[in-house]
């Protein structure tokens, strides 16, 4: 039997992706379709009633506060993550990998241990209050801490690197006559960026927003630690099911829903980047 | 989490393995426990195998709720003593997943109080023994309060000075009996329309809270994050170690009896020595460890007699008369009605 030497490479990703990939996401969504037992574990009867749950008010009110919480966050970290990934770009070449390096720095260390360190700022006894006080601020400490503020700001922390990696890269690539073509034709700075530069690297804002929104929309521990357990986001929703509540097969229906929203998103980005790569010829007509 | 050079640590883990499970087939009685971390004394095992000759491990849940989905999922094999809560307790039982106890087998029970053995969620210890006892009250920071709290409704309903510095548990149970016993219900109470006011009386708390905390409560109180919290006794017991300032009172609408017990698991294939554990812990000595160390009251006289009286004096509530302890209502297992606290629990916490 002779197999090709592609397939023979690809066995192992493969193996990864069906093993730990597929096959766990089909038990998720097999498990969805039965029913909870009275104490917890799962009664093997067919049932679609854990659907009609997951859009029951309650439930799609958590999904869409999450996707409120993670919307806002996007926002904040690709405007951040952009301007950042522009001054990068912007610096000389040798420079460039050091900054990067530091922008990625953070990711060396643990995620709980980058979370705790904003409960250690934000709290009211903490970092910020300290340096009001030591400025010369008396009144009551602000409630900084517990707040969706703070759940978003640990969102936008700790997924921002992403966003600065993403739109560096395209950016990094874009060529600068283009831009000096634009302005030798008498474009201002203004519309040389909204109409050449942001266009070109709109792949990668599209793909660094899409990391941050699916990774903040399931995330369960910042809200947990920043939140103080006050904002109910749809990764603690599921983890409830399966930790507290023992409801098994509605966890498996939230869990379906949320891998289907992020897959969802993934494709829009890959075809949206897809198209976006076959027409990035240098001119456009359009533009 | 431990973050390894995986690759090479992969041997290494695999040799443990082995040896682990040669070490494993060496011994007969070798007992599977499974506890909360920090519950029993660190050495307790090997105390327990130089009295009885009987090994054992102690595997760490961290929730009730955790190690319920692995007996449930496994039919309880695996296991031969698990420490849960007393509405769990139940819940094994009734699932058939909890072996009775062979009270001639485990001498050392006649050193519960007798109020110990006559709870209302086990009348004669006939598949659990309690571990630790106690109340949830509040626990508050008695110089930075104007007046001593004395009413569910002090947390719930805070004075403007107050608001914004409260805690309440985040365990379904507990979160919803501070609404319960505010609103004069028992904290098994399961009908809709007294559930609907308890949600409501929550939800209204909710916007006056600082977090909801189910672990590190006491520390907020000690930084002044927090002046008033909800808090089990044993816990409020942590900040009181660490400020004098810190009280603990049981409200006027009264308090739930918590119980974490021991039970021994029908799927057990070493009965004899999971009952000789259970022995072993009720041994005075090794109960009082319990009370000393983690600061909970346990349902053993003989136990609670040999404590030291400093004890009582820094931690007041560890003198709580036993008869003014078991005036209070266990929680219990309310069956299909936990879907609906569940249910209500995620509504007050997606509340805005």
């Amino acid at each position: 039997m002779t197999t090709s030497r592609p397939t023979l490479l690809m066995m192992p990703a493969l193996a990864w992706l069906i093993g730990l990939m597929v096959v766990p996401c089909g038990l998720v969504l097999a498990l969805a379709f039965f029913q909870r037992g009275i104490y917890g574990g799962v009664d093997y009867t067919f049932t679609l009633e854990n659907f009609a749950k997951v859009v029951d008010p309650l439930y799609a009110g958590i999904f869409l506060n999450s996707a409120r919480i993670a919307g806002t966050a996007t926002l904040i970290a690709v405007v951040i993550g952009y301007a950042a990934a522009y001054a990068i770009a912007s610096c000389r070449r040798s420079l460039q990998p050091v900054l990067l390096f530091f922008a990625v720095l953070p990711f060396w260390s643990n995620y709980l241990i980058r979370t705790y360190a904003w409960i250690v700022l934000l709290n009211r006894e903490g970092l910020v209050t300290q340096m009001l006080r030591w400025f010369g601020y008396t009144g009551e400490p602000p409630s900084m801490l517990y707040t969706e503020g703070a759940v978003i700001a640990g969102l936008v922390y700790n997924y921002l690197p992403f966003v600065i990696l993403a739109c560096y890269a395209p950016l990094s690539r874009l060529n600068p006559e283009l831009a000096e073509a634009s302005r030798d034709l008498g474009g201002s700075a203004f519309t040389t960026f909204r109409r050449i530069i942001l266009p070109l690297t709109m792949p990668g804002i599209a793909a660094g927003a899409v990391f941050v929104f699916v990774l903040s929309i399931g995330n369960f521990v910042t809200p947990a630690l920043l939140g103080g357990g006050r904002f109910q986001m749809i990764g603690n929703l599921v983890y409830d099911q399966f930790l507290t509540a023992n409801d098994w097969p509605f966890g498996a229906a939230l869990a379906a829903a949320l891998i289907a929203i992020m897959m969802l998103l993934l494709l829009v980005q890959g075809y949206a980047s897809d198209r976006a790569s076959t027409r990035s010829a240098p001119v456009r007509e359009d533009a | 989490m431990k973050n390894t050079n995986s690759r090479r640590a992969a041997p290494a883990i695999l040799l443990g393995l082995t040896l682990a499970a040669l070490a494993s087939t060496a011994s007969a009685a070798n007992l599977v426990i499974s506890n909360w971390d920090g519950y029993m004394a660190p050495d307790a095992m090997e105390a327990f195998k130089a009295a009885t000759g009987n090994t054992g491990e102690v595997v760490k849940h961290a929730t009730n709720e955790e190690i319920m989905g692995k007996l449930i999922a496994s039919g309880g094999k695996g296991y031969d003593v698990v420490f849960v809560s007393s509405p769990f307790a139940e819940v094994l039982n009734k699932m058939g997943l909890a072996e009775t106890i062979d009270a001639s087998k485990i001498p050392n029970l006649a050193n519960l109080y007798p109020e110990a053995t006559k709870l209302a969620y086990d009348p004669g210890n006939t598949f659990s023994v309690p571990y630790t006892w106690g109340t949830t009250g509040l626990c508050y920071r008695s110089d930075l309060l104007k007046a001593e709290p004395t009413s569910w409704n002090d947390l719930l309903k805070p004075s403007d000075d107050v608001k914004g510095k409260t805690t309440m548990l985040a365990t379904d149970r507990w979160l919803l009996a501070a609404g319960q016993l505010a609103d004069g219900f028992s904290v098994n109470e399961t009908d809709p329309a007294k559930m609907e006011q308890v949600k409501n009386t929550l939800i209204d708390a909710k916007k006056t809270l600082l977090a909801y905390d189910d672990t590190t409560f006491y520390s907020k109180l000690v930084s002044g994050e927090a002046v008033l919290v909800q808090a089990w006794d044993g816990w409020c017991n942590y900040g009181i170690g660490e400020n004098a300032d810190i009280k603990y009172v049981i409200p006027k609408e009264g308090s739930d009896l918590w119980l974490d017990t021991m039970v021994v698991l029908k799927a057990s294939e070493n009965k004899d020595a999971a009952f000789e554990f259970i022995n072993f812990m009720l041994d005075a000595k090794n109960h009082a460890w319990a009370a000393e160390n983690i600061l909970y009251k346990v349902p053993n006289k003989a136990a609670m007699d040999s404590l030291p009286a400093e004890l009582s004096t820094t931690y007041p509530n560890m003198a709580m008369p036993v008869d003014e302890l078991t005036k209070y209502e266990v929680l219990r297992d309310v069956g299909e009605a936990q879907r609906e606290y569940s249910r209500i629990v995620s509504e007050i916490k997606a509340a805005q």
